[in-house]
């Protein structure tokens, strides 16, 4: 396929979420108040919070994807997932700081206090902060070999990502166990190559 | 105007009139049961539907509802939400799963078997347990121990009637609830992944039991309980947080023993037998200073500050003198 179809192709995938979840809250704003339920900011920083972590795990798939059905394109377009990975994590915590918090940062302190788990997830945030600065093309050859050791930042990512997902949950796992076996098998597979490989 | 119990009433709670009166409109309609007559400016979703599928001594049962002084007179929340958003974990986990999985169970024909330290034990037909006791109709919050909270039109009979008529002997000092075991019809009892036992039991004091607020819910927004509220006879007790208030009750159990609840043997650290609303005593993962006052919007979360008892300290924190409430959570 052509290149330039197959990259435009490729970036409209990493907005449909966007688009989907802007829809909502159009119908929300517009016309109707229930299209998100009667929690509506709750139900976005959810939607925003799984959109990103459906492309962490999509990040973490295209090694042993693109192995198996040998698709070279597929290695080029990874660091377009791990940019809206983080773009989606952003929206995840605007959501969370500005609509449910309303930026009232006394009670971030409180929160920060009593619940743990958004010190987690706020840490996997900085991580992958970090590493969406870095993508780009120009970091890539300034930081030569250091940008493979700087960018394996995205493991301990996901691992924080799960404990704060399973500290969220009040009592069923299902999600977080389905989200982690999935993350570990893929952890479990690179660290396989790894030994193999020396 | 005597104000209702234990209510701390400011200017952002009063119901604007339009509201109040349109309230009382649908009420009116429900009790004619015309769904031509319901309010036409009230949305088609935020009023219950005219089709009461239950049995038609409890839908006479619940129309002849009288109003309670102990009612508040707060926003309701929209009946959409009262029955599209519960914690119901017997349905599933997800907020939407007890109305979406559960209209498969089948509340009627009900039983109710009572056992224990009481005179009158066996097994009753609910018509018969709950025939000549007066319905009532109670506008309550409800505080969910996830920091959210709504307020819900309920129906039911006072507690402490249901309960003389079983008269329950003097060394009866606690009462247990079940709700029903049906795997078959309730996909939440099956789930592998399922991180409380079943069936769920709860209990109360009996002078929690015997408070004239306590109330055995057989309906709310003047019909009888949906399927998801926890049809047909479910427990209400405002001053506590919402998982109190067990669903599709099946057994009651009197005991001179605490009884031990679900989620207490879940998790003993974060949910106590008591489980009183109160702000001064956090979750272990969350703070319970607040609550989400729903429906909320996406640009006004409605956090309002949570209140010892869920407001209502004048009636109850009398049955708690003298106890260590950080204690005994």
């Amino acid at each position: 396929m052509d290149k330039v179809l197959l990259t435009r192709w490729f970036w409209w995938l990493l907005l449909l979420p966007l688009i989907f979840i802007g829809t909502r809250v159009f119908q929300v704003v517009w016309y109707d108040p229930s299209a998100l339920g009667p929690d509506p900011a709750q139900s976005l920083v959810d939607l925003f919070g799984t959109t990103a972590l459906w492309f962490l795990c999509a990040v973490l798939f295209v090694t042993p994807v693109q192995a198996l059905i040998r698709a070279r394109w597929l290695l080029r377009q990874r660091r377009a997932l791990g940019v809206a990975c983080f773009g989606y994590a952003l929206m995840h915590w605007l959501s969370y700081a500005g609509l449910l918090l309303e930026w009232q940062w006394q009670n971030l302190g409180q929160d920060l206090l009593n619940r743990p788990y958004i010190i987690v997830g706020f840490l996997a945030g900085l991580m992958l902060l970090v590493l969406a600065g870095t993508s780009n093309n120009v970091s890539v050859r300034a930081l030569g070999r250091r940008w493979r050791i700087l960018h394996r930042l995205v493991y301990p990512a996901a691992l924080l990502v799960l404990i704060h997902m399973f500290w969220v949950a009040r009592s069923d796992y299902t999600e977080v166990a389905l989200y982690s076996a999935v993350v570990l098998l893929l952890l479990l597979h690179r660290w396989r190559q790894q030994t193999k490989s020396s | 105007m005597k104000a209702p119990v234990g209510s701390k009433l400011t200017e952002r709670d009063v119901t604007p009139e339009a509201i109040y009166l349109n309230r009382r409109q649908y009420l009116k309609a429900s009790a004619v049961g015309a769904a031509a007559l319901m309010a036409p400016a009230l949305k088609a979703s935020e009023a219950a539907p005219s089709v009461d599928p239950a049995p038609l001594w409890l839908q006479s049962q619940n129309k002849q509802a009288s109003s309670s002084p102990f009612s508040t007179t707060e926003k309701l929340t929209p009946y959409e939400y009262v029955t599209g958003y519960n914690n119901f974990y017997e349905f599933g986990t997800g907020k939407d799963d007890p109305e979406k999985k559960g209209q498969d169970f089948k509340p009627h024909p009900w039983q109710v078997t009572v056992s224990g330290l009481a005179e009158g034990t066996g097994t009753f037909d609910l018509e018969d347990l709950l025939k000549g006791l007066a319905v009532e109709e109670r506008v309550y919050r409800l505080r969910c121990v996830e920091a959210w909270s709504m307020v819900i039109p309920w129906l039911g009979v006072p507690m402490a009637a249901l309960l003389k008529r079983l008269k329950p002997l003097s060394s009866a000092r606690y009462v247990a609830f079940e709700t029903v075991y049906r795997p078959e019809e309730m996909p939440g009892q099956g789930s592998f992944f399922a991180a409380i036992d079943y069936p769920y039991v709860e209990g109360l004091r009996m002078d929690e039991a015997m408070h004239p607020l306590t109330l055995m819910a057989t309906g709310v927004y003047g019909r009888s309980l949906p399927n998801q509220n926890g049809a047909p006879l479910r427990l209400v007790v405002p001053w506590k947080y919402g998982f109190k208030s067990i669903k599709s009750i099946r057994k009651i159990t009197f005991t001179d023993r605490q009884p031990q609840t679900t989620w207490e043997k879940a998790n003993a650290r974060e949910y106590g037998f008591y489980a009183n609303v109160n702000p001064a005593v956090d979750h272990p993962r969350w703070s319970q200073a607040e609550e989400r006052r729903l429906p909320s919007t996406l640009f006004a979360s409605n956090r309002v500050p949570t209140l010892p008892f869920n407001g209502y300290a004048d009636a109850v924190a009398g049955l708690y003198q003298g106890m260590d409430l950080t204690k005994y959570y």
